[in-house]
């Protein structure tokens, strides 16, 4: 699968927020203990009876103007493939000005190579033929979609084309790739 | 009620972003202080006021490659896959201003040395000269910095003010932390290291002129730095939510008492009628107000790292 633009949709209506895609992702991804990729985002506002809820399934956004890639200065933080915003550990001196830049706090330094670290879309399994990342796959009520933006016929496409939909913190001029159906 | 429940807490990012720690403001105000150097010294260069220079002026310009190399040495600790440093001279990104930045570090050795190298007294330097005249190279290179004495002062001018506004310009273009979101930390931070810069060079055996010169100096530049940070915190004040939520760090917030005790009272305000009291009255500046300058500075600069980072964009707790 190889695609021009990747992006994720996530139904908030859905999703229960049970964690099974952080667990997921720190399976899949071998993440170091007490460190997190995705992680779940949970608002809740007003007094009972009158209550509403929220829950995000949050990993970094792959903004198509990614700040952390304009300001790292050693290439380390670049575009990738379907314009993912991927890492090299090999370039990357752990001066931590994209941890500073993200308004998302998607980003750490990985305690064993001292190299920034974050969310790759699962390019490992996608770039190697499996469709889905593994959040996705592993999510229960199937509430996380994957997919080439740019095609109309994706899924992803056709949910944000027929629901209702938003990003975080679109004021920051990041243009986040990862959408939240309401 | 608004509540907001996160399973995340990775280290150094929750529960707020803190990944630089003591040794980004340290480094910082070096490099404001070697900006200063640099600049003040490039000035006496074009002034050509050779016969009366102190033996301090005439030395201090080795100061800066020595403060720089120590604020490198700080950045150098704060890296978290240090033995990768070298990669930063293996790119240019015109976006990254920590990249220009690493280019500007390298270019400031070479003409910050050569201008202590022909400052520095005849008496000091023959021994040196003696063992290095065998190579050409050297000889071919302080032939040329003997003759090109004002080009070498304006170097060092524009090296200097590279570094002090990159300093601020680093933390400036960082949208996601609001507090320090304003193009006025590059001019803010260039005035506060020629003060500091000033501050410095008083500290050491001057001349009762150089000292006049370096005090009237400091005094505008104290005046200056007061008028950006009241344009800075009206900038914050007139924006949108995420700066007036962070300027709260500094009106109120944690960081209130320090901010305006250490950098605008005791830093800025105490030092600036020092000086006008000492000159006034006939005195030379003195040491005491230049401690306070550079107390300040440092203040400012560990204030701004520590409660910059603390700062993002308001989390809204309106439903989505």
């Amino acid at each position: 699968m190889s695609a021009s633009r990747y992006g994720m949709v996530i139904d908030t209506n859905t999703c229960v927020g049970c964690a099974a895609c952080v667990i997921g992702c720190k399976t899949e991804n071998d993440t170091p203990e007490e460190y997190s990729r995705d992680w779940i985002y949970t608002l809740l506002q007003g007094e009972y009876p009158n209550v509403r809820m929220a829950i995000e399934s949050q990993r970094c956004n792959h903004c198509d103007s990614a700040p952390c890639v304009e300001v790292c200065p050693t290439g380390a933080s670049h575009y990738g493939p379907g314009g993912t915003v991927q890492l090299n550990p090999d370039k990357c001196s752990g001066c931590k000005a994209c941890i500073a830049a993200c308004p998302y706090g998607a980003r750490y330094i990985d305690p064993g190579s001292g190299a920034a670290d974050k969310c790759t879309f699962c390019m490992h399994r996608i770039e190697n033929g499996i469709p889905t990342t593994s959040c996705q796959e592993i999510c229960p009520t199937q509430s996380i979609y994957f997919g080439d933006l740019d095609d109309p016929e994706s899924e992803v496409s056709r949910l944000l084309a027929t629901r209702e939909w938003y990003v975080l913190k679109p004021e920051a001029g990041t243009k986040p790739k990862h959408f939240y159906l309401r | 009620m608004n509540e907001i429940t996160s399973t995340r807490h990775n280290h150094l990012i929750d529960p707020t972003m803190h990944v630089w720690g003591w040794e980004i403001p340290l480094y910082l105000f070096l490099g404001g202080l070697v900006a200063g150097i640099m600049i003040f010294t490039g000035i006496r260069m074009l002034r050509r006021k050779e016969e009366e220079a102190s033996m301090a002026l005439a030395l201090l310009p080795w100061t800066a490659p020595i403060a720089i190399s120590v604020g490198m040495f700080f950045l150098w600790l704060d890296l978290e896959h240090p033995f990768n440093a070298w990669r930063f001279y293996l790119a240019f990104k015109m976006t990254s201003p920590m990249s220009w930045g690493a280019w500007i570090l390298l270019g400031i050795y070479p003409v910050s040395v050569l201008l202590a190298w022909i400052t520095t007294p005849e008496a000091l330097k023959a021994p040196i000269r003696d063992r290095l005249n065998g190579i050409s190279l050297f000889r071919r290179i302080e032939a040329w910095s003997e003759e090109n004495v004002r080009l070498l002062g304006s170097l060092n001018i524009g090296m200097g003010a590279a570094l002090g506004i990159y300093t601020g310009v680093l933390l400036g273009t960082m949208a996601a932390r609001p507090l320090w979101n304003s193009a006025l930390l590059g001019p803010l931070f260039l005035v506060s290291g020629l003060s500091t810069g000033a501050a410095f060079m008083l500290l050491f055996g001057l001349t009762d002129r150089e000292r006049v010169f370096l005090g009237k100096a400091d005094m505008g530049l104290i005046a200056a730095e007061l008028a950006i940070l009241s344009l800075w915190i009206i900038g914050l004040a007139t924006g949108g939510s995420p700066s007036q939520g962070a300027l709260y760090m500094i009106f109120g917030g944690p960081y209130t008492a320090a901010f305006w005790t250490l950098v605008v009272a005791l830093g800025l305000l105490a030092p600036l009628f020092g000086e006008w009291f000492e000159l006034k009255h006939g005195a030379v500046p003195g040491k005491g107000t230049a401690i306070l300058v550079l107390l300040g500075g440092f203040a400012l600069r560990w204030i701004l790292v520590f409660a910059g980072q603390a700062t993002g964009w308001v989390t809204e707790i309106v439903m989505r």
